[in-house]
């Protein structure tokens, strides 16, 4: 296991947002978390990411405890994440966007900016290459020196995601990814999913209201209602999961599985 | 170039004409000359001197900067700015002594302005209590040499106490007389230190909020500063309290200074009568040239930088920003300690400079005029916070005074008749809110803004009625492929 969540609770007031949530992501796969709307999907994901502190429980990411470590920790530790709510550094460069997901991979001295040494240069070197190279792999291409508030919401999306793998994760959370996006972008989506996962080698995880895609791209998917996991289980199996059924998929989406069968 | 654009709007044509290099070459020499002869057309004698020199005084002291945006070869721009600096300014100086005082004044605040740009502009905190760290500086150089009542006085711990001392062995003189000469250089490094410290100090409890919550702390840590200055004169009188320190000292001057001084003088046929204090004020000149120089390219350097970039992520979107892996408090402290540390060098030239300080020269609205300045350039763009800085010491210092010159003249002449209440001097702060006003309304990014700024400016000019965005998060709820029984 890559991570491993163990009864994870988090109240805000009187609302018990996630609880005492169990989760165990392994290494290499694609997995999704699905749940109606106010499950406690993303708040999961910002428990995770140290943006929110657990009450309890307890995350461990390869072989090391992430509880009482802020986001930017948690980001070296090795956990990427876009947002539900595209969340872009909008004046800034798409180019510079991606540069900046390099942050914690980076030396950061102040005499060495200063002076300009040939070790700073270096690195802004290596930073330009790779921000380029994801800037190609997430389908970006030519689009680097433009404002990234500019660009239209699909592209937007996509620089998100080329942003947090610029910080070289070993797991990447995407918080809605294809929301918005017409089934042929979302198959776009699908593939570059896909991509990160078999050419980099880095572990997804996906909250997604699509089913087309939950079923699609998802090797194991977990299911959160009212802030509890109530299953978990390949894509067949929630989708024959009564408690998953009855709590949360409804007829539609029953029917529409049936196209998707060649998933997973 | 752009810049230059931005200040004269002009046809597309005459831009492109403008932007070769050797047009731009020859305009920028042009346009030197022309304010260099205007400089030395003015008769002090006239009746109408003041008016001459409100509109001569900004098209000379301008040039820098226009050279700085014209386009032409790299080596051109910097023999013209090396000329410019180091021959034309002091030889206008020399002959026209209120044009140095400007300039020294110009360098001061354009290096307090480019530091308050990197905490407001960069990375975009507003800080409202600026002016705490320049006094800092101030209040270092000040306690150091001030003959005033001190703590510092009494025990004989100031570098003027060592230079009247008759009594010391010729070692011990040979020793005070190393430490004086370079006490001051020395004083400017624990001045930045010290302001870069005090700036982590204060960003260490507050740097938690955000926005409007921030600039109210800053603000009243400004103050908490000034009151301190005013306060701290007993039990242990270190500041010397409201009555301020006097007669503060200035860095040794090297004797070429005042031979320069004079034979500039004398080539010119001026009569100088104390030499001295016109040295004084070029070795002002040329310490205040040389930091603002090393500011602008710290600044360049930061921006340029991976700590520019979070700092500018950060003002984007701090949530976004500290997921992303920038770690937030560290890159924030960092910004308010180096926009601190500027603060701080300059405060030690400023003490130095105006020989005296008190309580009084650290009010919040001198913050204000900082940031307004920053406003008025062009926050983040670092030509822009420069050209801000000269606009609003110009009017602050020049235009109005000399408004008020002219009319005295004139009614001194018996030409005309206007009550002294109407003296245009004292309409500074009436005149500042109407440009802030005005400059809101029309520019809001500044007159030169950075350029991601002006991007998005033109932008959204040209695409007014193109919606770019889908909707997002609400839309998904409904689009979403699964809907809730």
């Amino acid at each position: 296991m890559l991570l491993k969540v163990n009864n994870l609770v988090k109240s805000f007031g009187g609302i018990r947002a996630v609880r005492d949530v169990t989760i165990g992501i392994s290494e290499g796969s694609i997995s999704s978390i699905i749940g109606p709307n106010g499950a406690g999907k993303t708040t999961f994901f910002n428990l995770l990411t140290g943006i929110y502190k657990p009450d309890q429980g307890s995350i461990d990411f390869n072989g090391r405890s992430l509880i009482g470590l802020r986001p930017d920790q948690v980001n070296k530790a090795g956990i990427a994440r876009t947002f539900q709510s595209i969340r872009l550094f909008g004046n800034m460069t798409v180019l510079e966007n991606i540069m900046v997901g390099t942050h914690s991979r980076l030396h950061i001295s102040l005499p060495h900016t200063l002076l300009r040494t040939r070790r700073f240069k270096e690195q802004e070197r290596l930073v330009q290459e790779k921000a380029s190279m994801l800037l190609k792999f997430a389908g970006l291409s030519g689009k680097g020196d433009e404002l990234s508030k500019n660009l239209p919401y699909g592209d937007q999306r996509r620089i998100e995601i080329a942003r947090a793998l610029a910080s070289d994760p070993k797991l990447i959370l995407l918080d809605e990814p294809t929301a918005g996006m017409n089934p042929q972008e979302s198959a776009e989506a699908m593939s570059l999913f896909r991509k990160i996962r078999d050419e980099l080698g880095i572990t997804v995880v996906l909250i997604e209201h699509d089913m087309r895609v939950v079923m699609g791209i998802s090797e194991h998917i977990d299911v959160l209602d009212y802030g509890q996991k109530i299953a978990e289980g390949t894509p067949e199996e929630i989708r024959a999961n009564p408690r998953v059924v009855e709590a949360y998929l409804g007829r539609r989406a029953m029917g529409g599985g049936a196209n998707n069968d060649s998933a997973a | 170039m752009a810049t230059v654009s931005a200040m004269t709007p002009a046809k597309t044509g005459f831009r492109e004409i403008l932007s070769r290099p050797a047009v731009g070459l020859a305009v920028a020499i042009l346009y030197v000359v022309v304010a260099v002869l205007f400089v030395f057309m003015l008769d002090r004698r006239s009746l109408w001197y003041p008016l001459a020199s409100l509109v001569i005084a900004p098209i000379f002291l301008l040039s820098p900067l226009v050279v700085a945006s014209l386009s032409m070869p790299r080596i051109a721009r910097i023999v013209l700015l090396v000329v410019m600096f180091a021959v034309v300014m002091p030889v206008v100086g020399i002959s026209n002594p209120p044009y140095l005082e400007l300039a020294v004044q110009i360098s001061i605040f354009a290096g307090l302005a480019l530091g308050l740009n990197i905490v407001v502009g960069f990375a975009g905190l507003l800080d409202l209590g600026y002016v705490a760290f320049f006094a800092v500086g101030a209040y270092l150089w000040g306690m150091a040499t001030s003959p005033s009542e001190t703590i510092f006085t009494e025990n004989a711990w100031t570098v003027s106490y060592w230079a009247s001392n008759p009594d010391l062995s010729p070692l011990a003189a040979g020793f005070v007389a190393f430490v004086q000469s370079g006490a001051f250089f020395f004083v400017m490094f624990i001045g930045i230190a010290a302001a870069g410290l005090v700036g982590v100090l204060l960003g260490l409890p507050v740097l938690r909020l955000r926005g409007d919550y921030l600039a109210i702390v800053t603000l009243g840590f400004g103050e908490v500063i000034r009151i301190f200055a005013r306060n701290l004169d007993s039990p242990i009188n270190f500041t010397n309290g409201a009555q301020g320190l006097r007669n503060i000292a200035a860095p040794p001057l090297p004797g070429f200074y005042i031979s320069f001084t004079e034979s500039i003088a004398s080539v010119l046929g001026l009569r100088v009568d104390n030499p001295a204090v016109l040295a004084k004020q070029l070795l002002f000149y040329t310490i205040g040239l040389v930091l603002l120089f090393v500011i602008i390219l710290v600044c360049f350097r930061l921006k340029d930088s991976v700590i520019g970039r979070a700092w500018t992520a950060i003002r984007e979107d701090e949530i976004a920003a500290i997921a992303m892996g920038v770690p937030l408090v560290r890159m924030k402290l960092l910004a308010f300690a180096s926009g601190a540390a500027f603060a701080g060098a300059i405060g030690v030239l400023y003490a130095a400079k105006q020989t005296f300080i008190d309580p009084q020269s650290f009010i919040l609205l001198q913050s204000i005029t900082i940031l307004a300045m920053v406003i008025v350039g062009g926050m983040g763009n670092v030509k822009g916070v420069v050209l801000g800085a000269m606009i609003i010491t110009l009017v602050e210092l020049h235009t109005l005074p000399n408004l008020s010159l002219q009319l005295n003249a004139l009614r001194n002449a018996g030409q005309l008749n206007i009550p002294t209440q109407l003296d245009p001097a004292k309409y500074q702060p009436l005149v500042f809110g109407f440009v802030l006003v005005l400059m809101m309304l029309f520019r809001p990014a500044g007159l030169l803004p950075e350029k991601s700024r002006r991007l998005e400016l033109m932008e959204r000019n040209e695409d007014d009625e193109l919606p770019k965005e889908e909707p997002i998060s609400d839309a998904v709820l409904v689009d979403g492929s699964v809907p809730q029984e």
